[in-house]
């Protein structure tokens, strides 16, 4: 049988998802449902003077309206930040309460103070627009770079500070600084951004008044992990109280990791008016209230000699986490960042200082990336200005710089397993034609315009992670993740794994892996996922964990289902289970032609006797049954790296860059099922490049959000885009049987620097923000223009 | 959205009688449909006018292109007579928002709705439009009177928009890249005679440069427009484009325009 690890299976969930046939939570419609719509904060900033709901009450079709008061008074939790972060000082992170209807104050607009529930959504729109809210505005802080200079936003929060955060040494750094031939140094800023999943959030709770359960039909990308939230904080039911699916997901991109305000609401609402509530996110609430991504401001600095040996770096950074810390947003700007900010490089000494603030802005938490886009940016913009001002091939001084043996112990905290950067850096050379850029230079040129070749060399630490490593650092829960395999007596396999797919494809790649281990048919397995009352405890999806460590837990059971098939083999042909081989779904004896097929074992496994004798194919000890559970705790984070390489040409008179070529060679490691890699890497690749040329959460000084539709928030399209170029290099994780890394998040990680370094490039170093919009660069255009002139 | 009274008038005089001070003509609902569900607008009655026969279709004369009101950007960008006549006029069209809205959005459309950053209302100035209203007939000069407003009167309805065909003309399009309407659009035509250079974006209400029209009147090539200085006092400034940088880009498409002529 062949293998199907490695080869282009089609996508089991396409039929589905192409034929409108997806069950997402909108198409999920509950008997005798009310309709929720949620009364939002129109002012970043406010105290609540009085909610008067009286007109609303009397309000057409209403069935019940609650407030901040009601879900006080029934002691109902609130939302919680995942990570404890401890600043330099030794002190605690300082989190303020974030109750799921606020109650005394607002802190974003969006921030919901009240859910009317009526028979029919048009009527609860009516009466949500008759709840008189009397605030008192106060003066919002919204600016990352200035939120500690603000009024303070949470009582007892100085300086709006959430942690003041380091890691490595400062002492150091000083010492690696003062032997520096040259310090480069930049300003950057990591612009916010909107996620944007094509699925607005929705949810649908029903509570079963004879069982005294909830079940709450959300958009989530860890069902179980909302359960645990919304039990031991939100106090909404007890954990066997309650039952959360996560059906059809359309994206998350990290905005479906967070329990939100609408979750425990309508779980809370649905029991004390004992009728299900259904909400489903309008796409203007969705720009409002899902969580935003990045929003860093940094200033870093590269210390090096004269000939391009890295010495020393800092980092200083501002990061937003908005009104409230959610529960990645604490580490998202610190163990996901500061590590991975010296990038792919031996330097010998580094620092990487946060301080987290607090603004009146939606919440930012962990989005494609999460903390290493940000990190990959200010390395990779650094070295790329190290290149210029050394006057060093970009190329050339990024290899002189690579870790040149592995395991390679990165500066502060990681230790590599496996990666060739060099040779990534060499194929990606090759993919790009480097070496013909000049040409292509002076050929734009002739045409008036001007181009710029941008390369960005990145690793990443994903498939998080060993759970005594990261709660060691801060983190509430440890994260291995779990799987059960199991065989029905007629041999289908149905993998229940903690996993959640929402476009990953799962069903089809990790259906591969269980096809390979087991040697049954890919037809004949299904992969479920997204109930807490099917499987077991699962910790979900995000941080490219789900084949490095859920795909792993699947492994793993499916070889404990081989070790037990041997052993009931040895039984049912009288041999001894060391002499049983396992291949290609049979079990052999082997130096014999005796053997079974694995749906033999199986079915013998669930009806163990035959007529007329007392014989049993089970040995001593072994149970019925023929199902296994793995939870598998990874030893070490995985660690995918690569080379991008971009250029663009700019039309100097419009400002209008054109992404023209676009390489990608990336290391991911063992690669399941190549079509859904490159899927993953285009989709990468649109945000990152989004993020570099299009996309801009823009918040005014009174905390109104600007881009709060597709009008005006500039969401990337196809025809933004040249065909990618796409290629691999491939070392093995060492520390996974399957030797899998990750690969869901590089695109989104390498792009925004490539392109960048390729417009700056462009424009002769000078230096432009993201996005790099037209004006941006045609007023960069300008001054090239004027400073060309100066010096003709 | 609040609940509205749907009417699909069988011909321009029943929709005109059916109009009132509380509806709006529905034709392929672009700009009406997302008002209503976000609350901007809210009317008692829309009246459908998209079945009405006579309002779609598209008639090529010697001198002139005459499209329907009722007529989709996706007619008159794949009309083969709207090719051959004026050729910029469909790739105007083919540009307009996305293949959705193309496949819905109806010429008269945005005539009526005159958005300042809309694509058709700068066809309209430079190909000295004739607008045939149920009344009468408009120039289009005199049409476009403000920001999404026009010489309409209620209950008033487009029925079709006549264009001269010039001997040259091109379109060119700096787009919002979030919302693809223009952040600033230059229709550039050389009729017999004289120039216009209809500008559409840069302002509150679409408007022919009189200074650039006049240079190119002169001497119908980009080098007599290259480098001119517009006064930008009166230009829109947004998130996405200051009045300075939109006064730059009303010349560097206008001369796209005449190169691409």
């Amino acid at each position: 049988m062949a293998s199907l690890v490695g080869s282009r299976v089609e996508r089991k969930e396409d039929k589905r998802f192409l034929t409108g046939k997806g069950r997402y939570t909108a198409d999920i419609n509950l008997a005798n449902q009310t309709y929720a719509i949620f009364v939002r904060s129109p002012h970043a900033r406010a105290s609540i003077k009085k909610i008067n709901i009286d007109k609303a009450l009397k309000s057409s079709g209403v069935v019940s309206i609650l407030t901040g008061k009601e879900i006080a008074d029934d002691k109902i939790g609130g939302l919680i930040a995942g990570w404890a972060i401890r600043s330099e000082d030794g002190t605690e992170m300082k989190c303020p309460g974030n109750p799921p209807l606020a109650k005394d104050n607002v802190n974003f607009v969006g921030d919901p103070v009240a859910v009317v529930i009526a028979e029919s959504l048009a009527e609860a729109k009516d009466a949500a627009e008759k709840v008189e809210v009397d605030y008192k505005v106060l003066k919002a802080v919204t600016s990352t770079a200035d939120a500690m200079n603000g009024d303070t936003i949470h009582e007892g929060i100085d300086k709006n500070l959430c942690f003041d955060w380091l890691l490595g040494d400062r002492q150091k750094v000083k010492e690696a600084f003062d032997k520096a031939d040259k310090v480069i140094s930049i300003d950057i800023i990591n612009n916010r951004l909107i996620p944007n999943a094509m699925e607005p959030r929705a949810c649908v709770a029903d509570y079963n008044a004879a069982s005294e359960e909830i079940t709450l039909y959300t958009t989530s990308q860890n069902p179980h992990l909302s359960r645990l939230i919304m039990s031991a904080f939100g106090n909404v039911a007890p954990e066997h109280k309650l039952r959360v699916v996560a059906p059809d997901v359309g994206g998350g991109f990290g905005s479906k990791i967070n329990v939100y305000n609408e979750d425990i609401v309508c779980s809370w609402a649905a029991k004390k008016i004992n009728r299900a509530i259904k909400w489903v996110a309008e796409r203007s609430e969705s720009f409002l209230t899902d969580i935003h991504g990045r929003d860093h401001v940094t200033h870093a600095e590269l210390a090096v000699t004269k000939d391009g040996k890295f010495l020393g770096f800092k980092n200083e950074t501002i990061a937003n986490l908005g009104a409230y810390a959610r529960v990645f947003g604490t580490v998202t700007p610190t163990y996901l960042f500061g590590p991975c900010a010296t990038g792919v490089y031996e330097i010998p000494a580094a620092y990487t200082n946060v301080k987290a603030v607090y603004t009146n802005t939606a919440p930012v938490d962990a989005y494609r990336g999460a903390g290493r886009p940000e990190a990959t940016y200010t390395i990779e913009r650094l070295v790329e200005k190290a290149s210029m001002e050394l006057g060093i091939d970009k190329t050339e001084l990024r290899i002189k710089n690579f870790p040149t043996a592995f395991p390679f112990k990165q500066t502060l905290v990681h230790t590599v397993d496996s990666g060739d950067y060099v040779a990534g850096m060499e194929k990606a050379k090759q993919m790009a034609d480097y070496k013909g850029f000049e040409a292509r230079r002076k050929e734009s040129e002739a045409k008036g315009k001007l181009r710029g070749i941008g390369v960005t060399s990145y690793f990443e630490a994903c498939g998080i992670a060993p759970s005594a490593a990261v709660m060691s650092l801060g983190c509430g829960v440890g994260l291995w993740e779990s799987a059960e395999v199991r065989f029905n007596p007629t041999g289908q396999v149905t993998v229940y794994t903690g996993s959640h797919s929402h476009g990953q494809s799962h069903q089809t790649t990790f259906a591969q892996i269980a096809a390979d281990e087991l040697g049954v048919p890919i037809e004949n397995i299904d992969i479920v996922h997204g109930d807490t009352d099917k499987g077991t405890f699962g910790m979900g999806t995000y941080g490219s964990r789900s084949l490095a460590v859920g795909g792993i837990a699947i492994v793993n059971a499916c070889k404990k289902i081989v070790e037990k098939g041997k052993r009931v083999t040895a039984k049912m042909l009288e041999a001894n289970p060391e002499d049983v081989e396992f291949k290609d779904g049979e079990f052999i004896v082997s130096k014999s032609n005796k053997k079974k097929t694995i749906g033999e074992v199986a079915f013998a496994c669930y009806l163990p006797g035959v007529r007329d004798e007392m014989k049993s194919p089970l040995p001593e000890g072994d149970e019925p049954g023929l199902k296994e559970t793995s939870f598998y705790d990874p030893s070490n984070f995985s660690f995918p790296a690569g080379t991008h390489i971009a250029e663009v040409e700019i039309d100097p008179e419009t400002g209008h860059v054109k992404l023209e070529k676009y390489t990608a060679c990336d290391d991911f490691g063992r690669i399941i099922n190549p079509m859904v890699v490159e899927g993953q890497v285009h989709g990468g690749l649109a945000q990152g490049i989004g993020q570099a040329l299009y996309e801009n959460a823009e918040y005014d000084e009174t905390g109104q959000l600007m881009t709060g539709s597709y009008m005006d928030y500039t969401m990337p399209r196809a025809d933004n885009f040249p065909e990618f170029n796409i290629g691999y290099t491939c070392t093995h994780a060492t520390t996974n049987p399957l030797g899998v890394k990750g690969c869901g998040e590089a695109g989104a990680i390498a792009a925004p620097p490539t392109v960048m370094n390729a417009v700056i490039d462009a424009l002769g170093g000078q230096e432009v923000t993201m996005p790099a919009t037209a004006e941006k660069v045609w007023k960069a255009c300008k001054n090239l223009k004027k400073s060309n002139a100066k010096a003709a | 959205m609040k609940d509205f009274n749907y009417h699909s008038a069988k011909d321009s005089k029943e929709a005109s009688k059916l109009a009132s001070s509380s509806s709006a003509f529905l034709a392929g609902g672009m700009t009406t449909i997302p008002s209503m569900k976000l609350g901007l607008a809210t009317y008692k009655d829309l009246i459908d006018i998209k079945n009405i026969k006579k309002l779609s279709g598209i008639k090529v004369s010697g001198k002139s292109v005459t499209i329907g009101a009722a007529t989709k950007h996706v007619e008159v960008s794949n009309s083969k007579d709207v090719k051959k006549a004026i050729p910029s006029l469909s790739s105007l069209a083919e540009g307009i928002g996305d293949p959705q809205v193309r496949n819905r959005g109806t010429i008269g459309g945005s005539i009526a709705n005159n958005d300042p950053s809309a694509d058709y209302p700068s066809a309209c100035i430079a190909l000295n439009a004739t607008i045939h209203t149920n009344e009468r007939k408009i120039e289009a000069a005199k049409f476009f009177k403000g920001m999404f407003e026009t010489a309409l009167k209620k209950g008033e309805l487009i029925e079709a928009i006549e264009f001269q065909i010039p001997e040259k003309s091109s379109y060119q399009k700096h787009p919002n890249p979030a919302s693809r309407y223009a952040i600033v659009g230059v229709y550039v035509a050389k009729h017999k005679g004289d120039v216009n250079v209809a500008v559409t974006g840069a302002k509150s209400c679409v408007y022919n440069d009189k200074e650039m029209s006049k240079a190119l009147s002169g001497n119908f090539s980009s080098s007599s427009i290259d480098g001119m200085d517009l006064d930008s006092s009166e230009m829109n400034t947004d998130m996405h484009a200051s009045a300075e940088f939109r006064a730059s880009l009303v010349v560097t498409q206008a001369k796209k325009a005449v190169d691409a002529c």
